[in-house]
């Protein structure tokens, strides 16, 4: 082979760097669904929502934890521009496309469908953030401010604006539907993960599938519960 | 039997191109799919038409030459079967049939359903072989390899660079087939000395061709005339990440 | 013109040492002034470039296909003979030349036949450093399976696709060499014509398929390495691009071609279904190695399966005939080609043919089966049971396979001498392309041995002996009056070509064609056929400059152009091969004489024809003029070749 000319620099401008990045993004944002899923997961505990405040109120003023959201910012962002990147590089691989297309016959919908899958969780995330990061974070919201059971500080009352936001219907189906979203695009981008950082053994594969299924179904399941439960509480259903 | 067929008709790579619409009467359904094509590009030769431009050589399935989309589908709807390979006993009397060429930025039209596939050679040429000059071996039975690996090599040797990967791949992705020459050489012993510099010259050149990137949809594994499967991929991400990351070869 | 087939003296043993020790070389700074055109780019083809560019010369490769990795060799199932001796089961360098030499029936030469075994074991050491992913036992080791015409176990194999590896693996090495700037490839490009400046190969016309332009390139030596020519016969197990242009465009510039008749007919290829079929598909005679082959014993049961009344299952054991089992105890079912495809022929003539048509004969592999297991005949014989059931509609684990003789291999081609240069100077030969090797008859797994041989190992030292005197020649312009001749003359033929505007297709006469060629000049020929043969041979040529239909331009990518250059150059070899098979009164290896054969064998005339006939090209439909060339048994006594 000849002279060398391959920098390291050049790993993430590689087609394979890019696919580096994208699982290994998409396995940090897995790993803050988990924590995200767990925390939310309180309010199916207690009525009340103090529990979940509580560990809401940990989630927001410890540390390390609000050093890891910039990263979490971070890691989205580079998730989302570089699987822009991929998107538009890969129609350029074929200008011109096929007259008569069977694509179903060899692939499923939403492996081929994980740009627009995320589009929409990126436009269902922007209204999540609206309502509830935006609210904690930013606005003075004094309706929200009550004391922490230790009396020294104050902490949001963020189960008060969760019954507050989910009262609305259309903005649980809204919800549902993002899960649903969620769901697909994790199930092919669960195992695709470890495909493409080359995490793949014949022994193990079977173990990622159905892990990337399970996980797939549970957790936007779980989340997908989180307004309806809230829902039915606040019409008395529950 | 009969078949109402699509093809696509482009005089060279510059030229447009549109599908003409031909029927073709009194086939036999024992018959491969180029036997068909055969007939129809008799009956245009003799009403002085100029017949339909197709690649195809061996027609037993192994040159990789042949290489239509049928029907939607690279090599048309018959599981891990070439072009060649097809029957008409796949389709149904008086069904219409789409033929397409492969399409890909990479491989430019030549005429018809002929396109351009060096792209493939190049990548090879950049890196896919042991540098070992004629003379230079040793016996043949000084290097034992692992017959498991072995195995391996040759189920990822068993590509025929049909293309048909890059085909079927919604992102025009040549992955499949590169990664199958990397593990190949990278089951086996004698390929280790240059094991890191091929995963990287072949995907740097494979970059350069103009060929997508893989977001594992595994069309081109589900297409793949000869199996090729979709671990060669990981294999491949695994050594280019390793010889990127952790060799000293640049 | 004297044949001088330039054999050293010497040893048998000591001939190929003693040349390589004597050649004459060419210095690394010289070798970059040299340049060699390889046209052809199959396992010999391939080798060959890649070699010649490792050593240093700069080479420039053609190649009809898109890609130099399609080449024919590709298809090659089997595998590869090699004198390892691995199997510790009594093979030696001296057995596999004998082996080749007898299977030949004493037809090829001894020192050419004894360098190829001697070379046998360096393919399989290079091959394997290549990354070729032989078969490998559980110790890590080579396997080996035995293969027709062998009593030893000494077959190399990748799967059932070794040619594919083969030539992979040689393709890799010519992809090194193009990438490394010191070979120029160009693919899709057709040799339409060699050019001859004061006697000696200097280059070649080209047709670029693309563009459809005549392009020349110069060159100190011309290889040709550029197959076989079984596509004479229209239906073959050859590619549907296989063509015999090269060497006959060669042949008619002077250089001799040799045993022409000499053509093999494989004995496992799935049987002719129909009019419209383009081409014949083989079955691995890997498959012998288990599968027994027989017919009915009586014509009722055979015409009750031909009608559909009876199957394969209903014929009870002593009712079917193992003909080969029965005939030749010893071989068996693993007795060469030739033999087992005339035996078949011999089956089918006596009315117990088991397909519609009448020719075809059951391979069962029921037995190995219960022998085996399902699963170890189906590892052994990977992708080629789902083949035939892909093509035939039919598992052969559940029912019998269906077999016929198909025409496979030519063991004629370019006359060479020992140095595989062609009677012209300068221009070389190799591979199928060529006669040298194996005679009258070619065993299973040596064509792959013989085109790596010829390309890796042989050429590369010959070629410096003729190319040291080369060193002073400055490269010719391809304006020179020898280039301009040329390429004006391919420019007229393919003008007419395209002027004709007959009636039929250049398919239709190619299957005429081959229509003679199986019926006076296939598995069995006689004299009074043959001399028909060349009469409808010639009547068919004036048929196709008159009434052949071209379609397209000459200045564009055009198939049929191109289908009608080679189908051109059929018709006047269709003759030459007649000729020769009329001028061979006796039966050797692939040329079967009814009026020459004892019970129902092959009867050689070595008193008159231990010869290899050489014809010299006198002009389309003339006499060609006949050079013998003869043959020397110095170390092996000729015998009867038995198989019983």
């Amino acid at each position: 082979m000849s002279a060398a000319t391959h920098k390291s620099s050049a790993l993430f401008k590689s087609s394979l760097g890019k696919k580096y990045l994208m699982g290994l993004t998409g396995l940090f944002l897995i790993s803050f669904l988990l924590v995200h899923c767990f925390v939310n997961a309180m309010v199916f505990f207690d009525r009340s929502g103090s529990l979940f405040n509580e560990y809401a109120h940990f989630m927001g003023t410890n540390i390390i934890i609000r050093i890891m959201e910039v990263v979490l910012f971070a890691g989205l962002l580079l998730h989302i521009i570089d699987g822009l990147m991929l998107y538009f590089q890969n129609r350029a691989a074929r200008p011109q496309g096929y007259a008569y297309n069977k694509p179903n016959a060899n692939s499923s919908w939403y492996s081929r469908s994980m740009a627009i899958l995320g589009t929409l969780l990126l436009t269902f995330l922007i209204m999540h953030l609206a309502h509830f990061w935006v609210h904690s974070r930013f606005m003075e919201d004094n309706m929200l401010k009550q004391p922490h059971p230790d009396f020294k500080t104050d902490m949001l009352n963020l189960y008060s604006l969760m019954v507050d936001t989910f009262s609305n219907p259309i903005v649980v189906v809204i919800y549902v539907l993002a899960q649903v979203a969620l769901a697909y695009h994790l199930l092919h981008g669960f195992w695709s993960a470890f495909q493409s950082l080359g995490l793949n053994h014949t022994k193990y594969n079977n173990a990622i599938h159905m892990a990337g299924t399970a996980f797939a179904i549970v957790i936007p399941f779980i989340f997908a519960l989180m307004p309806i439960v809230i829902y039915l509480r606040t019409i008395g259903v529950m | 039997m009969k078949l109402n067929l699509k093809v696509w008709r482009q005089n060279n790579a510059n030229a447009a191109g549109k599908l003409v619409d031909y029927t073709v009467d009194g086939l036999n359904p024992d018959m491969s799919f180029l036997e068909m094509v055969d007939v129809l590009n008799d009956h245009l030769v003799k009403k002085g038409e100029e017949p339909v431009a197709f690649d195809h050589d061996c027609r037993e399935g192994i040159c990789g030459m042949c290489s239509m989309y049928i029907d939607g589908r690279a090599h048309g709807p018959q599981h891990a079967a070439t072009t060649c390979q097809l029957y008409l006993r796949s389709f149904k009397d008086g069904d219409t049939v789409h033929v397409e060429p492969w399409r890909s930025r990479a491989f430019p039209i030549v005429k018809d359903l002929v396109t351009d596939r060096s792209a493939f050679d190049r990548i090879i040429a950049a890196g896919g072989f042991i540098s070992v000059n004629t003379g230079q071996a040793r016996d043949a039975n000084n290097l034992p390899v692992d017959k498991h690996d072995a195995e391996k090599a040759m189920d990822a040797a068993a590509c025929i660079g049909c293309g048909a990967c890059v085909a079927a791949c919604p992102n025009g992705a040549a992955m499949l087939f590169v990664s199958a020459k990397i593990s190949q050489l990278a089951l086996l012993p004698q390929g280790q000395p240059e094991r890191d510099l091929r995963a990287l010259r072949m995907v740097e050149q494979m970059d350069a061709e103009g060929f997508g990137n893989c977001s594992n949809i595994g069309a081109c594994e589900a297409e793949c005339p000869k199996e090729i499967k979709l671990t060669n991929i990981a294999r491949m991400n695994r050594d280019f990440l390793a010889a990127s990351v952790g060799s000293e070869t640049e | 013109m004297a044949l001088d087939s330039k054999i050293p003296e010497g040893k048998l043993q000591e001939k190929w040492e003693e040349y390589k020790e004597h050649a004459k070389l060419v210095n690394p700074a010289n070798k970059r002034k040299v340049e060699v055109i390889v046209v052809g780019t199959g396992l010999a083809g391939a080798s060959a470039a890649a070699t010649l560019a490792e050593l240093g010369y700069k080479v420039k490769a053609f190649c009809f296909q898109d890609s130099p990795r399609r080449a024919h060799s590709i298809a090659a199932q089997g595998g590869i003979n090699s004198a390892k001796n691995y199997k510790n089961d009594g093979d030696s360098v001296y057995r596999l030349f004998y082996d080749t030499i007898k299977g030949g029936d004493f037809r090829a030469r001894e020192a050419n036949v004894y360098r190829l075994a001697q070379v046998s074991t360096d393919i399989i050491d290079q091959c394997t450093a290549q990354g070729v992913p032989f078969a490998r036992e559980y110790g890590g080791l080579l396997d080996n399976r035995s293969f027709g015409g062998a009593q030893v176990s000494r077959t190399f194999y990748a799967r059932g696709q070794t040619g594919q590896q083969l030539l992979l693996g040689a393709y890799q090495a010519l992809e090194r060499q193009i990438g490394l700037g010191n070979v120029q490839m160009y693919s899709r490009h057709e040799m339409v014509d060699v050019v001859i400046i004061d006697g000696k190969a200097r280059g070649i016309i080209a047709r670029n398929l693309i563009t459809g332009k005549l392009e020349r390139y110069f060159g100190h030596a011309v290889v040709l390495a550029s197959g076989g020519y079984g596509n004479v016969f229209y239906l073959s197990t050859n590619a549907m691009g296989s063509n015999v242009t090269a060497a006959w465009k060669a042949h008619k510039k002077g250089a001799y071609f040799a045993n022409p008749c000499y053509t093999q007919i494989h004995p496992t290829c799935i049987p002719v279904s129909g009019d419209y079929q383009s081409k014949l598909t083989l079955m691995s005679e890997s498959l012998r190695n288990d599968g027994r082959v027989w017919v009915p014993k009586t014509r009722e049961d055979a015409k009750a399966i031909r009608e559909g009344k009876k199957r394969a299952e209903d014929i009870k054991e002593e009712d079917r005939d193992y003909y080969l089992e029965r005939k030749y105890p010893s071989f068996g079912n693993l007795c060469p080609r030739d033999i087992a495809s005339r035996a078949a022929k011999e089956a089918c003539d006596d009315g117990r043919g088991i397909v519609p048509s009448g020719f075809g004969v059951f391979l069962d592999f029921a037995d190995a089966i219960k022998r085996l297991g399902i699963d170890t005949v189906k590892a052994r014989y990977g992708e080629l049971f789902p083949m035939y059931q892909n093509i035939t509609n039919e598992d052969p684990l559940k029912t019998p396979m269906k077999i016929y003789p198909a025409v496979h291999y030519t063991m004629g081609g370019l006359w060479v001498d020992y140095e595989l240069m062609t009677s012209i100077q300068g221009l070389y030969c190799l591979g199928e392309a060529n006669f040298s090797d194996h005679g009258a008859n070619r065993l299973g797994a040596s064509a792959l041995m013989q085109g790596l041989a010829d390309g890796y190992f042989v050429l590369p030292y010959t070629i410096g002996n003729y190319l040291s005197a080369e060193i002073f020649t400055k490269a010719i312009p391809t304006d020179h009056p020898a280039f301009e001749e040329a390429a004006k003359a391919a420019d007229e033929r393919m003008k007419k070509l395209l002027s004709i505007n007959g009636k039929q297709t250049v398919e239709d006469i190619h299957r005429k064609l081959g229509k003679i060629m199986w019926e006076y000049c296939g598995m069995a020929r006689n004299a009074e056929g043959l001399t028909k043969a060349r009469k409808l041979i010639q009547e068919l040529r004036e048929e196709f400059w008159k009434d052949v239909k071209v379609t397209g331009d000459q200045n564009d990518f055009n198939p049929e152009l191109d289908k009608a250059g080679r189908v051109a150059d059929f018709l006047e070899l269709g003759e030459l091969m007649v000729i020769d098979a009329l001028n061979r009164n006796e039966s050797c290896g692939g040329h079967f004489r009814e009026e020459y054969q004892e019970q129902g064998e092959a009867k050689r005339d070595d008193a008159n024809y231990l010869y290899v006939a050489a014809w010299e090209f006198k002009g389309v439909g003339a006499d060609p003029e006949l050079h013998k060339e003869d043959l020397k048994y110095e170390n092996i006594k000729l015998q009867v070749r038995s198989y019983k």
